[in-house]
């Protein structure tokens, strides 16, 4: 079983609450980072090997270490909290079982960038999430965390919880910095970098909530500590949003470095596969990842075990291997029709697109609109190489990542199950689908 | 100074000059097409991505490539980079597929367009574009509409460049149209029916590079390659009253701006001048206009016609003198 | 920017748009446009008539459009009229491979309407939305503020019910949720 810094104590009554909180060690680790200076924690940070928790993976504190530092020019840090990658639920699930793991991690993080106002945005469809996390801030404020002169500290700040609206590219952190001064959610081109022009044109970080919240721990326990965990430069433990046909679904916290078999199969994790049928693919770290088949998921191309770290899953390359993105790790049994699982994320990237640039707004409305031909029995052989040139020609083409996002799962379904695709064309959209495919999947394995 | 290499060619330029800017100081083959950057529009550019390049040393100091094709309108040179476009097979594959993108929806109607023989579009699908259409479903449709007496929205043609916004971010007070819905069905509208009704608002006809904003007064008058275009001014209260006559037989049928080789404006002119203003005695006339781009405005070759005459009266003259 | 004159916050949500829009810098008023945007659509039926959204560009002292231009591209807002009980079922991936189509399509066969439509009662409003950070839930929908979860038919017809039953709107703002 996997150490646990985030999700510790949640069986404790009231944890949920300030007091709750703080009768299990809560706002300690506060109590240390007031008493050190910024740049220590900084270094705590850096030394801790953290990497950003929302999908890219960068080095938290190489992110931090870039903020420009002008006289006289406030700084902002704001939490993506716009968690909307399909198969990731672990912030909200965190926000909302312990708020002030959050409220910790942005006071203490806010204190070692030198910010004095702090957002926190989360997406408008968690609304409920929202009145969670303005309690606790509520909560904070009046047990003198937050406001001026924090704990005798000279610190002040200012924290605010703000909603998004409904819109996927809101997670990209200058889409997001867009929204926040109230405008459409519009990636901005870089450079500048939110380092040295971010938020009202102010030098800004932008992290994830589990990004923030795990810099709690690592004060506590300090970075050197934190970097024992996990394996390499995968350091520390990891909220694993796992979903799909497995038995037991719902958010881990890992040590990196657990291996994929055992995170499937294990009853500490996800228990195996649903009603005792076999696993067909796994989408490792949420939808905008390669979509990997049993075999490759399970064991590198090399033959090794796959394990639960960022290189680990990227091994192989795109070629045969995926990326740990943010966790969201969605597991298709047998049964599963990759081509209509595509089918619904290309759906999902069209409807999400912002329209800003052109290989974005009008590539991935034209793959889904292929998709729709293939699944309703009207595709061509032709297009299974269409939408192969397609996906080619959207991806590193556009302004955000979100051109890539759309083209990965397009180009990994396309990689490993292209024969699935030629089934549905050969017959007019495979009303028998499921059949067909538990019987290749036989023979293939 | 910086010093850019594009393409082979090697120039020195100011502090902060985008390569585009860099590669139209060197000109020719190797300057990027661009559908969505306006020199004279702060922050246009960077959407259309035609104007793409590949960075193959980042600079001196990191000479390391860029991992992306990077948009070259809003990427800023560095000392000692180099940057390949027409020389890049990646780029031109790229570009023809970012065409491919901007025509998918595009309705294609260009023998019923007011912008057929200047547009940007022609001319980038014809240099960049694939001969065949891959595309088997229904193009996306707006209903066409008015906004203002004078200028026609067809949104069918837009190809979201966002330049009609900045022109009425930049020059006009009170902007009423703008971008509206996301992603595939993004459009430009006024949302409820509204007149954009301010002094410069005629500017977004000259900066729309495809047919989607036309001049209501041209509409259906004639095609642009059977006009003659005349350079002319006026003393305007308002704007430089430097424009561009666009005559046929000796009827003035529109009035723009005077474009450059890229086919932005020089400067930005008023409504009274494009649209109040189509006697010839308004004007001051300057001479004929030459059309740089590579347009089939100057098929008519009435520059040419002209300076034939010019030649054959010189010669006349110099056989008269030498007769006697 | 003529505010209709009979379209107006109540106080309480009057006090609430200064309180949020406080939390910005002085002349960053813009920034709670979201926010309050929210705020109108559950003072004003559960959608953003063209009226109301002027209503707002003048609380913010904003053009119009700039509001036009936000509220057309969220997803959350409603720019047509919606039936009392808005039901977002989510469709994506991992939704879909726990039987999202099935909720989908029994909540069309016993409302008589299809996603995209509201009954004829206006009571209810089915749309399909995308990925609501529910996936270790599926499958999942959304009514007012309420997450449902792990849904099985006869979940769904129960909450269906109840709802009926009380009859009242249920917006994502939830006007007695949030006090001034």
């Amino acid at each position: 079983m996997s150490r646990k810094l985030l999700l510790d104590n949640l069986d404790k009554p009231g944890i949920q609450s300030l007091t709750g909180y703080s009768d299990n060690g809560g706002y300690e680790a506060l109590r240390k980072a007031l008493q050190m200076k910024p740049e220590e924690i900084v270094s705590e940070v850096q030394k801790s090997g953290l990497r950003g928790r929302g999908g890219a993976g960068f080095p938290t504190g190489m992110k931090w270490s870039f903020i420009a530092k002008p006289e006289g020019v406030p700084r902002y840090l704001v939490c993506n909290a716009d968690e909307s990658e399909p198969g990731t639920f672990k912030d909200r699930y965190l926000m909302e079982h312990k708020p002030h793991i959050l409220i910790e991690g942005m006071i203490i993080s806010s204190f070692a960038l030198g910010a004095n106002t702090s957002y926190i945005y989360i997406r408008g469809e968690m609304m409920y999430v929202f009145h969670i996390l303005q309690k606790a801030i509520d909560e904070a404020y009046a047990a003198g965390y937050l406001g001026k002169n924090i704990l005798g500290s000279g610190f002040n700040l200012d924290l605010h919880v703000h909603c998004g609206a409904g819109a996927y590219i809101c997670g990209e952190e200058t889409a997001l910095i867009e929204s926040l001064e109230g405008k459409r959610g519009n990636p901005r081109i870089k450079p500048p970098f939110p380092a040295v022009k971010g938020l009202w044109g102010c030098p800004t970080v932008v992290n994830n909530v589990e990004t923030i919240a795990a810099v709690v721990p690592i004060i506590k326990i300090t970075g050197e500590e934190y970097a024992k965990i996990g394996i390499g430069k995968s350091t520390g433990t990891k909220l694993i949003s796992a979903s799909g046909h497995i038995n037991k679904p719902g958010v881990y916290e890992i040590e990196l470095g657990v291996p994929v078999e055992e995170f499937i199969y294990s009853d500490a994790y996800c228990g195996g596969i649903k009603n005792g049928k076999q696993l067909k693919a796994v989408v490792a770290g949420g939808s905008s990842v390669p979509v990997l088949p049993a075999h490759l998921i399970l064991k590198t191309a090399a033959g090794e075990p796959r394990l639960m770290t960022y290189e680990s899953l990227a091994d192989g390359g795109f070629a045969t291997g995926t990326m740990l993105g943010s966790g969201g790790f969605i597991v298709m049994d047998e049964d599963t029709s990759v081509v209509k699982n595509l089918w619904t994320f290309a759906h999902f990237y069209h409807h999400e697109s912002c329209g800003q640039c052109s290989p974005c707004r009008e590539g991935t409305g034209w793959m889904y609109r292929i998709l729709n031909k293939i699944l309703n029995g009207k595709g061509e052989m032709k297009d299974i190489d269409l939408l192969w040139n397609i996906q080619g020609n959207i991806e590193g083409k556009t302004i955000c990542p979100l051109g890539d996002a759309a083209a990965w799962p397009v180009a990994s379904s396309i990689r490993h199950f292209r024969s699935e695709f030629e089934a549905y064309i050969n017959n007019h959209g495979m009303k028998d689908v499921k059949h067909y495919y538990r019987l290749n999947n036989l023979q293939e394995a | 100074m910086p010093k850019v290499t594009i393409d082979g060619h090697t120039i020195e330029v100011p502090e902060g000059t985008t390569i585009l800017e860099a590669a139209r100081k060197i000109g020719g083959d190797i300057v990027p097409p661009t559908m969505c950057y306006y020199s004279k529009l702060k922050t246009s550019g960077g959407y259309c991505r035609t104007c793409l390049v590949k960075v193959s040393k980042g600079s001196e100091k990191d000479p390391r490539p860029m991992p992306k094709p990077v948009a070259s309108c809003r990427q800023t040179v560095m000392d000692g980079m180099e940057v390949q476009n027409i020389t890049s097979p990646e780029i031109l594959d790229a570009r023809a597929g970012v065409v491919e993108f901007l025509l998918i929806n595009h309705p294609l109607d260009c023998p019923v367009c007011d912008q057929a023989g200047e547009c940007n579009l022609q001319d980038l699908s014809y240099e960049h574009g694939h001969e065949v259409s891959r595309l088997d479903f229904r193009k996306r449709t707006f209903p066409m509409i008015d906004i203002g007496d004078k200028i026609k929205l067809h949104m069918n043609r837009c190809i979201m460049c966002y330049r009609c916004v900045k022109v009425a971010e930049q020059l006009c007070p009170e902007r009423v149209h703008g971008v509206l819905n996301r992603g595939w069905d993004s459009e430009i509208s006024t949302y409820i029916e509204q007149a954009v009704d301010n002094e410069w608002s005629g500017n977004m006809i000259d900066v729309c590079p495809v047919g989607a904003l036309t001049d209501k007064t041209f509409r259906f008058k004639s095609r642009v390659w059977f006009t003659k275009p005349v350079d002319a001014h006026r003393n305007c209260p308002t704007c430089s009253g430097k424009v561009v006559l666009w005559y046929q037989g000796e009827e003035v049928l529109r009035v723009t701006g005077r474009k450059d080789q890229w086919g932005e404006v020089d400067e930005f002119i008023c409504n009274e001048c494009r649209f109040d203003k189509k006697k010839t005695s308004d004007w001051v006339i300057e001479g004929p206009r030459h059309i740089d781009r590579h347009s089939v405005i100057s098929q008519n070759h009435y520059e040419e016609l002209k300076k034939l005459k010019q030649d054959l009266s010189r010669q006349k003259k110099l056989g008269e003198k030498a007769h006697n | 920017m003529s505010a209709n004159k009979n379209i107006q916050f109540s106080d309480d949500a009057l006090a609430l748009v200064q309180k949020i829009i406080n939390r910005y810098p002085e002349g960053k008023q813009k920034s709670a446009l979201l926010p309050i945007l929210h705020i109108a659509q559950a003072e004003f039926d559960g959608w953003l008539s063209p009226e109301v959204m002027d209503y707002v560009a003048s609380l913010l002292k904003i053009q119009s459009i700039e509001v036009y231009e936000v509220a057309t591209f969220y997803s959350m807002f409603n720019m047509k009229p919606v039936g009392k009980c808005l039901i977002e079922v989510c469709r994506t991936g991992p939704c879909w491979l726990m039987g999202a189509e099935d909720v989908v399509r029994y909540i069309e066969k016993k409302l008589g309407i299809k996603a995209g439509e509201t009954t004829a009662d206006g009571m209810f409003t089915l749309k399909t939305v995308e990925c609501l950070a529910s996936c270790g839930t599926a499958p999942m929908m959304q009514i007012g503020e309420t997450y449902h979860e792990n849904l099985t038919l006869e979940k769904v017809d129960a909450i269906l019910n109840d709802h009926k039953n009380q009859g009242n709107r249920r917006t994502h703002w939830e006007k007695d949720k949030v006090k001034p």
